[in-house]
């Protein structure tokens, strides 16, 4: 019974900030988004058609696009590190401290067993905060950047942009 | 095994492959042949559907019936599976899945050709991705071996070989006329069923020791015959320092090849934005953990209710624990509720198999098609041409087929840990280097992949699986030189190592420019596909 539940529970509760957030996100400007785009050269503005290599070194220098990929660094690189230490800590008590796992905490179930559904435990929460992360932090900021670049790279030729503009102009669901 | 189990599993499969054959010719009808269509069901799926096709693709007989098995012989040991297969998602959520479907089109290669000379990459990451998908694919048909052997108990080898060959060409059919379209929503399909059967049989698990984890543990210790060390790790890897390395070197291949999967990368194309691909990865983690999770309590309750040893003389590797669970929680064998369920379980472990090889089919299709063909022939061809032959590379499917009837005796799990290994090692190294290291080189990329592919394969032939020991593939002759049976805690580094090696020898000068525009492709999806 109880594992039925988490299957669904799982599901759920991963997913649903997502759409209460992406309301939210895409509603209204918040402050984060507004800042991180300040940088972004306009579209508008005049200049003699540069080149597609010109567009995306002037993008990749603007402060909004390191804004971004600050944010990005700055949560995945941690985290990255965070888990797989944790994981090799795990995998490698095992091998070297069988003693120690086999260390009984509530009757049958003993620390080793702990420490494996510790690991499930903290891959849902990591995967939620990330996803939290990335969809309130650089969603709204990576897509004006999009939106700004595909308009200055429009009409330099299909060698560019692999997909033609109307595709990608698509929203995330069907 | 009694008739009247046959008779139902047989008649379920059937409309199993009725349901598929009906989705096949659904879904290609009114298509254009487009390498969009063929290779990424046109980009259109929603973020849970490809996160269910994504579970469907990932959750293989390994899972299902290897990983139980695994737990049901050896306890605690099996359960790194469950764990190892999971935390991996966390490297493709962080590090991949959102940058691959930005920079990509179609394959793994796409992304690490992008600001390179083509011809080489591709032509080396084309290699490994087929040399993985190759292995991944023996794995599954070693399980439907196990299954059809445990349906079909009675008849002839040669009958039951068969049955295996012709079930995986319908899947090679399929995906060559389906593409990844039809090749989604068989997974779709299959994912649903496995959680349904998962589900199903967890409940009825804890509904017979009525909720008490405690007494279902204290029994799977007592009836494994190893007593509270069942329940603790070392059973299968402790003892000498060469089993507890193999366990280490298992551990670290299981976290890091997801992220080099061929076939779980190209899912991420189905999806229309970066977004979604991550949206679908979150769903799948969900989907995922709750069936590892379930996995386990099946494993301690095949080990509690059927017994290991009973398990063992069924299948030496373990890989029958789930059918002959179902069977004992149904009633047993001979009474109808035993039968049905056994039958069920069957049935689905059966299309979970049959899923993957078809999901894998295509990924592998299309590194041949899109990545060998297209750099070794001249530049400037038709686009028909390349879905053209990719329709016919499905055959590599036949390939694997032929392969998997060798291997019968291996458990399907630690087949898989071996695919594993191989796409830590060769394909990991040149796409993480290719997203994050701006000095990043053609030579580093073609290095990186064969740096550890070779190692991989070559490591694995000289080991015990292969020869020397009597559980081995070859157990008459002995050219056994590498004590570990799982290359990645050697092969992985070297991959890593190599890609370093190549990118700090070579004179190439880091294109800025190229550079630039790649990461702000990957971080923002400017020009995506």
């Amino acid at each position: 019974m109880e594992k039925e539940a988490g299957a669904t529970a799982a599901g759920v509760r991963l997913d649903d900030p997502w759409y209460e957030a992406s309301a939210a996100g895409w509603g209204e400007a918040d402050g984060e988004g507004d800042a991180a785009s300040d940088g972004t050269p306009g579209p508008g503005e005049p200049r003699p058609a540069p080149s597609a290599a010109e567009i995306y070194l002037e993008v990749h220098r603007s402060a909004a696009f390191r804004e971004v990929r600050r944010r990005y660094r700055r949560f995945v690189a941690p985290a990255a590190l965070a888990f797989l230490l944790w994981y090799l800590a795990y995998v490698v008590a095992a091998t070297t401290a069988p003693g120690l796992m086999a260390r009984p905490v509530a009757g049958a179930v003993n620390v080793a067993m702990v420490a494996g559904l510790g690991q499930f435990l903290t891959t849902f929460l990591l995967t939620w905060a990330y996803a939290r992360h990335a969809r309130l932090r650089r969603d709204r900021a990576a897509l004006d950047l999009r939106w700004d670049t595909q308009e200055m790279t429009r009409g330099l030729g299909p060698d560019l942009a692999n997909g033609p503009g109307p595709r990608t102009t698509r929203g995330p669901g069907r | 095994m009694r008739g009247d189990h046959q008779t139902l599993a047989l008649l379920l499969f059937c409309a199993f492959i009725a349901v598929t054959l009906f989705i096949t010719t659904w879904v290609s009808r009114n298509r254009q042949g487009s390498a969009e269509e063929f290779y990424a069901g046109g980009r259109l799926f929603s973020p849970m559907e490809n996160g269910f096709a994504i579970a469907g693709d990932y959750m293989s007989a390994a899972s299902f019936l290897g990983i139980s098995g695994l737990i049901a012989l050896f306890g605690y040991d099996g359960m790194l599976y469950s764990v190892g297969f999971l935390v991996a998602w966390l490297v493709v959520l962080l590090l991949v899945a959102e940058l691959v479907r930005n920079c990509g089109r179609f394959t793994l290669a796409d992304v690490v050709a992008a600001r390179m000379a083509e011809r080489p990459v591709r032509t080396a990451l084309g290699t490994s991705s087929v040399t993985v998908s190759v292995l991944y694919l023996v794995a599954q048909m070693v399980g439907a071996g196990s299954l059809v052997a445990l349906l079909l108990g009675g008849t002839s080898d040669a009958a039951r070989s068969w049955t295996v060959v012709g079930v995986g060409a319908l899947m090679v059919v399929y995906v060559s006329f389906g593409g990844m379209r039809a090749t989604t929503w068989i997974q779709i399909v299959k994912a649903v069923l496995l959680m349904g059967g998962a589900v199903a049989l967890t409940v009825l698990v804890l509904v017979h020791f009525r909720g008490d984890v405690n007494s279902l543990l204290t029994t799977a210790a007592e009836r494994s015959g190893h007593g509270k060390d069942f329940l603790a790790p070392g059973l299968r890897y402790g003892g000498d320092w060469t089993a507890r390395f193999d366990f280490i070197s298992l551990g670290i291949a299981l976290v890091l090849g997801t992220a080099g999967l061929p076939h779980i990368l190209s899912r991420f194309y189905t999806v229309p934005t970066a977004r979604a691909a991550r949206r679908s990865v979150v769903w799948s983690i969900g989907l995922i953990g709750s069936f590892y999770l379930m996995t386990i309590v099946l494993g301690f309750g095949a080990a509690a209710l059927v017994g290991s040893a009973e398990v063992r003389s069924s299948n030496a590797a373990g890989n029958t624990a789930v059918p002959l669970l179902a069977l004992v929680l149904g009633g047993g064998e001979g009474s109808t509720g035993g039968t049905v369920l056994f039958a069920v379980v069957a049935a689905i472990a059966f299309a979970t198999i049959l899923a993957v090889v078809a999901g894998i089919t295509l990924a592998s299709s299309a590194s041949v098609a899109h990545d060998l063909y297209a750099s070794l022939r001249r530049p400037g061809r038709k686009q028909y041409g390349e879905v053209a032959v990719a329709r016919v590379a499905a055959g590599i499917g036949a390939v694997a087929i032929a392969l998997g009837l060798l291997a019968q005796n291996l458990n399907v799990a630690f087949l898989v840990g071996l695919a594993f290994a191989v796409a830590a090692s060769a394909n990991l190294p040149a796409l993480l280097y290719s997203l994050f290291w701006r000095n990043f080189t053609t030579r580093g990329a073609v290095w990186a992949v064969y740096g550890g592919l070779v190692p991989a394969v070559v490591l694995v032939l000289v080991s015990p699986v292969v020869s020397g020991s009597p559980a081995s593939l070859f157990p008459g002759v002995d050219f056994q030189l590498f004590p570990l049976e799982n290359p990645g805690l050697v092969s992985i580094p070297l991959g890593f190592l190599a890609g370093w090696l190549g990118t700090v020898t070579s004179r190439e000068k880091p294109d800025e420019a190229k550079h630039a525009e790649s990461e702000v492709r990957a971080l923002t999806g400017a020009g995506a596909a």
